[in-house]
């Protein structure tokens, strides 16, 4: 005897196989940089006038947050009369490769920390200034100006010694099935990337180019932003940004894109 | 092997945004909130204010658009119009009119002899699948019209 | 003057006559008027750029009027035949009656 929720799952599983059809398209193509093994940034994944957009070093739209990014660098804010520049000095020197390690072990907190955290807490404890949100225009702006100075740098996040067991957390979290829908990350970014979900391509899922700007938001935004749009979309309540269980999903995904070039500020749907 | 499945009441509401997730794209667009529209005859009437009643030729705009929209918030849109751009002989006004919007305008560009190129290129909006129009205004009266059809689609789970 | 940040971009030398690209881009959400506010299911109020210039030395040489259907964050491009040199100068007026400028120079040979 099958149940409300039996059928329910039944029908979305039938509809979701049914609109999973194959789509040869972007399989052929010599990716360069942007494919290493069998991983493959989201580039690979986008329409050539996206991809054209994200190249286009004038007017990939994320560029007026890189603008600000550089502009707030100098910028004194908080009561210990200090800006980025202060301490960090030339950004392109200082920030370079940061990009690539985050998330990372904190030994302060013992758990991992995202590089939003990294910089909220030089702006507490040393700016002596306020804590910016993780999509707000300051931390969006700060974000892509620090990730942009290891822009092309592979991917290169730690996963062994005390990263392991949160790293272990986060595979697990992408491997279990969540929502009202049932899905897990894995169910569409493992097993069916190239594959057309309702009209959307499906990628890997890969965290390179965050924060990306996406078309659907008009504005970019941050990799825990993603991750709590895709929970709502399979009908499962989604973590706030910073929570711990985003911060071992983002290593685990940044794992899966090790190799990949920093893309960041990437144009994506 | 039965796995043991608990009874969860599901309200009305959820069971139908799970159906809709296998319901085809068009009942989706359907469900969109009030979302007014275009009708062909407002964009016809658009198209022939912007003719200023006269006859439309067929030829020299060329169309730059994507055959399907990633996105139709942002697509991008190019358009180049034939011209020797001289004192005597410019392009004056080039109109851009998308059919099943909620309005029909776009954009209005307004060159002058000092543009050397009647060409432009920008980023629109596009509700769902429908025909961009360009009315192009010569220096001398004469009117020309293109049109170009573009797909646009309601996502998935990129949502 | 309003907050948006704008780009242009012209290039660094050009002959006299020589027809040259501009391009621009402005953060802007462009609030098209069909959006409702999700908790008081109200409509969110248009508030777009409506025009565009670019004048060349003073004098416009190229205008456009946009309506809701333009993306937020706009990027334009156009051209401009070099005459001498100078300053291209964009103004972007938005529906509240805020003005945004930004001007490049540009050296013609």
């Amino acid at each position: 005897m099958l149940n409300i929720k039996a059928r329910i799952l039944t029908l979305a599983g039938l509809a979701l196989s049914i609109l999973m059809v194959p789509v040869a398209a972007s399989a052929a193509e010599n990716w360069g940089k942007y494919e290493v093994g069998d991983r493959r940034s989201g580039y690979t994944y986008a329409a050539v006038e996206t991809r054209d957009m994200q190249d286009d070093d004038f007017s990939n739209p994320a560029i007026i947050w890189l603008d600000q990014g550089e502009a707030m660098w100098s910028k004194t804010e908080g009561e210990a009369g200090k800006s980025c520049m202060s301490c960090h000095l030339d950004a392109a020197k200082s920030m370079k490769g940061v990009g690539t390690v985050y998330p990372k072990y904190d030994f302060k907190t013992k758990k991992l920390i995202s590089l939003e955290q990294r910089i909220n807490r030089c702006r507490t404890d040393n700016m002596k200034a306020k804590a910016w949100k993780f999509d707000s225009s300051q931390m969006l702006s700060t974000m892509i100006y620090v990730r942009n100075q290891s822009f092309g740098m592979p991917m290169n996040v730690a996963i062994d010694g005390n990263a392991a067991p949160f790293f272990a957390k986060g595979e697990k979290f992408f491997n279990q099935r969540r929502g009202q829908l049932d899905l897990s990350c894995k169910n569409c970014h493992e097993d069916n990337p190239g594959k057309m979900a309702r009209a959307n391509l499906l990628s890997q899922g890969q965290s390179n180019g965050f924060p990306t700007y996406r078309l659907k938001w008009q504005k970019p935004g941050s990799i825990h932003r993603r991750f709590s749009g895709c929970n709502k979309n399979v009908r499962a309540k989604p973590y706030g940004r910073g929570a711990d269980e985003y911060n071992n999903l983002e290593l685990y995904v940044a794992w899966r894109g090790r190799g990949l070039p920093v893309e960041t500020p990437a144009v994506r749907n | 092997m039965v796995r043991k499945i608990e009874m969860q009441p599901v309200n009305r509401r959820d069971m139908m945004k799970i159906v809709g997730a296998g319901a085809i794209t068009g009942v989706i667009a359907g469900l969109l909130p009030n979302l007014a529209q275009a009708d062909a005859a407002s964009a016809e009437a658009a198209v022939k204010k912007a003719a200023g009643g006269k006859t439309l030729a067929d030829g020299k705009i060329t169309l730059d658009l994507p055959q399907i929209a990633e996105n139709g918030n942002t697509v991008p849109i190019g358009f180049e119009v034939e011209s020797p751009m001289s004192d005597s002989d410019y392009v004056k006004t080039v109109h851009i009119f998308a059919d099943k919007n909620p309005e029909p305008d776009v954009a209005v560009f307004h060159f002058t002899p000092s543009s050397g190129r009647a060409k432009a290129s920008t980023r629109m909006r596009m509700a769902k699948t429908q025909n961009v129009i360009a009315v192009a205004e010569m220096s001398n009266g004469t009117v020309y019209m293109a049109k170009s059809e573009v797909k646009v689609t309601i996502g998935g789970c990129g949502g | 003057m309003a907050k948006a940040k704008a780009r242009v971009k012209v290039p660094k030398k050009v002959k006299k006559g020589e027809v040259f690209e501009v391009k621009t881009l402005i953060s802007h959400k462009m609030e098209s008027g069909q959006r409702k506010d999700k908790k008081t299911g109200k409509k969110i109020p248009r508030l777009i750029i409506n025009k565009f210039a670019c004048s060349y030395n003073g004098k416009d040489v190229f205008t456009s009027d946009w309506y809701p259907a333009i993306s937020a964050n706009p990027y334009t491009a156009f051209y401009v035949k070099a005459d001498a040199s100078g300053s291209l100068d964009m103004t972007w007026t938005d529906d509240s009656g805020a003005v945004f400028k930004k001007s490049a120079k540009i050296k013609v040979s």
